[in-house]
């Protein structure tokens, strides 16, 4: 065998590995309900799940929980399938917290009753909104 | 009054861009194919048409630019990246801050790399300048904003405020303008943002030269000439795009609170792929300038890197990335320009590849592992796949929105911890591509057999073993993935150094720089090793808290709570918080916030007390950004202050957030990064319920947890900021309250007139609490005073340690000399051909 092929072969299994782990270790976006039934099967791979965060009928947040050293917090998100859960994430509250749009959550339940965020990401109302060029403007 | 002029002088002007781009194409295409009789008149035609492009393009940006510079709120640009506060310099981020404007710094930035090749070379001329035209019409159809039917090409700059948005405002008065512009990101008001962009937009746009050399190669014939040309601006755009990656690395980590100067962000990942392959098509053309191998690899591999440029500029800015990255780009609607723009390039080097691939020379001769080629080829195909590695996680959202744009659903998500996916790849690879520039370089300057190899790897081998081994004892590297880490980056420093010092003795300098830039590889990887393996979070589980949950107790708490004026410990360090402070103009340090209070007018105050030398009570300062807060951290080490940190923080109501720059203290040897992740708003507080107090002049008692002393009252005969009319009566408490060490003194005054009571209470801050004088009763000498508390000032804050980050920078700059001293030698080397006549 020539030694280009064995390069070639060389290149290739790499490639494969590289494919392999990417799809291996891709997380992927689940809801509540899904997310348990991982964690029921002992799958503890980190996860994404989307939604909202719980408000009221006056469109307050409710559910926020600050720890007394307010390094860590909970919250209750609403999943898009409508499942209410309690969050727990290990940081302080980012300062838009509240009023975010919808959020992404990235983790996996700890115990039946809460689910740990490693990481969460906000979509946040745009910056320009009709009311912010009437407030700067009047 | 709205000016229109401005804005359609701009808009003007970017037809007049895509019309003389396509123009000067078809021009240089008819300069090309035309008879020597008719060439001379081509070109000049040609080049006239391609400067009015390169003219327009300048006056687009010189429009968008005189929109901001003049405030003009009236255009929907200078209101959403602009503000009246902001300085000269700020005004130039604004102009890149939004896509519209970094499409011009591009179109702008490739006008001047057309110019210069139009004067610096002779035959390659028309086809070169083909692909640049092209390549320009595409970029300036982005910012077109043309609409014909439902088609709208390009989004424009020069839209007015009116036009972009719907408030209700615009129908009662449309020509409304609004009194200030909602400002530039704070993040971005930084020194690193405004030379940041116009490198790195430099670097994607010189990937064009090569690109443009090889497809003028291809289609005229020329199957490799156009290597030697190419090859300084091959050298040039990845130095200068590594240059762009590298101030992006180190404006993260001076000012964005991400933790640290790498992510792993698919925005990140999108210039790093780019790069590695463009390092990896230096490498092989310089293989094939050598000894003639590699040309197809060379084609494949300067193609690839142009197209991964346009593909990371579609993933960025078509909105596809949406939530999986942290860098928000807003959706233009430009994502299927974008495509075409990504595509048409694809499918002309495909077409053009494929037509010429029987044509190009390449060696039947089978390469000896002897052989430089061999391992350049080694470590070229190292590159892409370490390329390979990160664009294809990087693409899961491009790989879903093509999936469900087929009616599929796929719900893949990129990796959870992107930092531990990508590192447990790259820090492989890393490894690999450093052994293999120690032994390449061997190579590549002497003739190697078995015997020569070993004489000449012997001694480098020697020498890194035992300085590894210092440096693993030493500095405590005790994980063996490092320790492999460390003694394959010492065996780069050390061989490359060798060939160095040989290149020096026996040539001249110009030959230096590969040996140099791979010094610096060895510099990095040891530096990025220790910075990011080694880093050691010092704000760790310092509450003191334990939890009612077990799994609570578990998680490691990454952040510390500073209350102010209280001594906390973390880690060697008491660090204890002092408090916030501005920035005023003029004055070199900061200055407490608590004596400044702001005007009605931007960035204005008005000193509440002397300050030093600086100004006196009542002065007006001016101040830099007044949202800005600095948070004054003293840090002591057995009793002694050793130094304090001022890390930045702002809420930011039109960002939507809390706005964090990190402060460091910079060692020899390492970094103590600290940032601020929440603060105390104290500027509505939600006050407790009424406390009272009753004491006597000379008594002691507690405030909250406060020990206060009450040490007497006296009558005024005036008051700030209040006239006293005859019969008043004023009366002025003095509390002494201690909080740690500090001795405040808050003094609530009480007036009488005509028998109707009025308090003016006391508000400080940084205690949280309120404290009016209620009422006296001389009969029992008593006053009573009510408080009221909020909560005491605090900062929560993390701290993390990074060791020997310097080699890591130092590196860095050791590689982009080692590029500069390469593009020397070559662009040298294509001129004295070129002055030959042969090119």
């Amino acid at each position: 065998m020539k030694k280009g092929h064995l390069i070639g072969i060389g290149i290739i299994a790499i490639a494969i590995v590289i494919i392999m782990t990417s799809i291996g270790d891709a997380s992927s976006y689940e809801s509540f309900n899904t997310a348990m039934e991982m964690k029921k099967d002992g799958n503890e791979n980190a996860i994404h799940v989307v939604g909202q965060l719980k408000k009221d009928t006056g469109g307050e947040v409710v559910g926020l929980n600050v720890r007394e050293d307010k390094t860590s917090f909970t919250f209750v998100l609403v999943d898009n399938e409508g499942t209410e859960q309690e969050v727990f994430y290990n940081e302080p509250v980012p300062a838009d917290f509240t009023r975010s749009e919808s959020v992404v959550v990235i983790g996996q339940y700890k115990t039946d009753e809460i689910f740990i965020a490693d990481k969460i990401l906000m979509k946040c109302p745009s910056k320009y909104q009709e009311t912010d060029v009437q407030a700067a403007g009047m | 009054m709205i000016n229109t002029f401005i804005g359609n002088l701009g808009h003007v002007m970017s037809i007049v861009a895509f019309v003389s781009a396509l123009v000067s194409a078809y021009a240089y295409y008819q300069y090309y194919k035309a008879n020597e009789l008719e060439k001379a008149s081509w070109r000049r035609f040609s080049r006239v048409s391609f400067y009015i492009h390169a003219v327009s393009s300048v006056m687009i940006a010189f429009s968008l630019f005189e929109i901001i510079y003049n405030h003009r709120f009236e255009y929907f640009y200078a209101y959403s990246h602009s503000s009246k506060a902001l300085p000269v310099h700020y005004m130039i981020s604004s102009f890149w801050e939004g896509q519209e404007g970094a499409f011009i710094l591009w179109i702008f930035w490739n006008v001047i790399l057309g110019v210069t090749l139009i004067h610096t070379n002779k035959a390659w001329e028309a086809p070169v300048m083909i692909v640049f035209a092209l390549v320009q019409a595409f970029l300036v159809s982005m910012i077109m904003g043309v609409v014909i039917g439902d088609l709208k090409i390009g989004s424009s700059p020069f839209i007015l405020l009116r036009d972009a948005t719907q408030a209700p405002i615009f129908q009662m008065n449309p020509d409304f303008i609004p009194e200030d512009g909602t400002g530039l990101n704070p993040l971005l008001q930084n020194i690193w943002m405004v030379i940041h962009p116009p490198t790195l937009f430099l670097g994607y746009a010189s990937t064009l030269v090569p690109f443009a050399f090889l497809i003028g190669g291809l289609a005229t014939k020329r199957y490799s000439e156009w290597v030697r040309p190419a090859l300084p601006w091959a050298i040039f755009s990845a130095m200068v795009l590594g240059m762009g990656i590298l101030m992006g690395a180190y404006w993260a980590y001076v000012t964005l609170n991400f933790g640290g100067y790498w992510n792993w962000d698919p925005v990140e990942n999108a210039v790093y792929v780019p790069w590695l392959i463009l390092v990896a098509s230096v490498h092989t053309m310089i293989t094939y300038k050598k000894s003639s191998t590699a040309l197809k690899t060379s084609i494949v591999l300067v193609i690839l890197s142009f197209i991964l440029v346009l593909y990371a500029t579609f993933l960025v800015r078509s909105g596809v990335l949406g939530d999986a990255s942290v860098h928000s780009f807003t959706d233009l609607g430009l994502s299927g320009q974008l495509l075409i723009y990504m595509l048409f390039f694809l499918a002309v080097s495909l077409f053009f590849a494929i037509r010429s691939w029987k044509h190009i020379p390449s060696s039947e001769r089978e390469a000896s592992v002897y052989s430089r080629e061999f391992w350049i080829f080694i470590g070229a195909t190292t590159l892409g796949l370490m390329g390979f590695q990160v664009i294809l996680p990087t693409s899961i959202p491009a790989w879903n929105a093509l999936v469900e744009s087929f009616g599929g659903i796929s719900n893949m998500a990129p990796p959870a911890d992107q930092v531990e996916f990508y590192t447990k790849f790259q820090l492989w690879f890393g490894v690999a591509l450093s052994l293999l520039t120690a032994v390449g370089q061997f190579f590549w300057w002497e003739k190697m057999d078995k015997k020569a190899l070993k004489d000449a790897l012997l001694t480098p081998y020697i020498i890194s073993v035992l300085l590894s081994a210092a440096i693993i004892v030493l500095a405590k590297v005790y994980d063996w993935r490092y320790m492999i880490i460390v003694l394959a980056g010492t065996f780069t420093i050390v061989a490359n150094a060798v060939i160095l010092s040989k290149l020096l003795k026996k040539s001249t300098f110009k030959l230096a720089g590969g040996s140099l830039a791979h010094i610096g590889l060895g510099m990095v990887l040891i530096g990025i090793m220790f910075s990011s393996g080694y880093s050691d979070t010092i704000s760790i589980n310092m509450s003191g808290l334990t939890y009612s949950n077990s799994w609570e107790d578990e998680l490691n708490k990454e952040h510390v709570l500073l209350w102010i004026n209280k001594p906390t410990q973390m880690k060697d360090y008491t660090v204890i918080y002092r408090g916030r402070q501005k920035k005023v103009v003029g004055i070199n340090e900061l200055v407490p916030a608590k004596i400044l209070e702001s005007t009605d007018q931007v960035n204005e105050a008005i000193a509440l007390e002397d300050y030093k030398d600086y100004f006196k009570k009542g002065d007006k300062v001016n101040l830099v950004l007044e949202e800005n807060d600095y948070f004054q951290i003293d840090y002591f080490q057995n009793e002694v202050l050793k130094f304090s940190l001022n890390p930045m923080s702002q809420f930011n109501e039109g960002m939507g957030g809390l706005i964090s720059s990190p402060d460091s203290k910079i060692y020899l040897n390492r970094d103590l990064y600290t940032y601020v992740a929440a603060m105390n708003d104290y500027e509505d507080p939600e006050w407790k319920d009424d406390e009272f107090y009753e004491v006597s002049p000379g008594e002691q008692f507690h405030v909250a947890d406060f020990v206060t002393y009450f040490d007497g009252a006296e009558v005024l005969t005036e008051i700030d900021d209040y006239v006293l009319q005859e019969g008043d009566v004023a009366v002025k408490a003095k509390l002494r309250i201690l909080d740690y060490d500090v001795e405040k003194t808050l003094e609530p005054t009480f007036i009488i007139r005509n028998n109707q009571v009025g308090k003016l209470p006391v508000v400080d801050n940084e205690l949280g609490i309120k404290v009016t004088l209620d009422n006296i009763i001389p009969e029992e000498d008593q006053f009573v005073f009510k408080v009221n508390q909020y909560q005491k000032d605090y900062v929560v804050m993390k701290a993390i340690v990074k060791p020997y980050i310097n080699v890591l920078w130092i590196g860095s700059i050791l590689m982009l000399v080692g590029f500069t001293v390469a593009i020397y030698r070559r662009f040298d080397e294509f001129k004295k051909m070129r002055d030959k006549g042969l090119e």
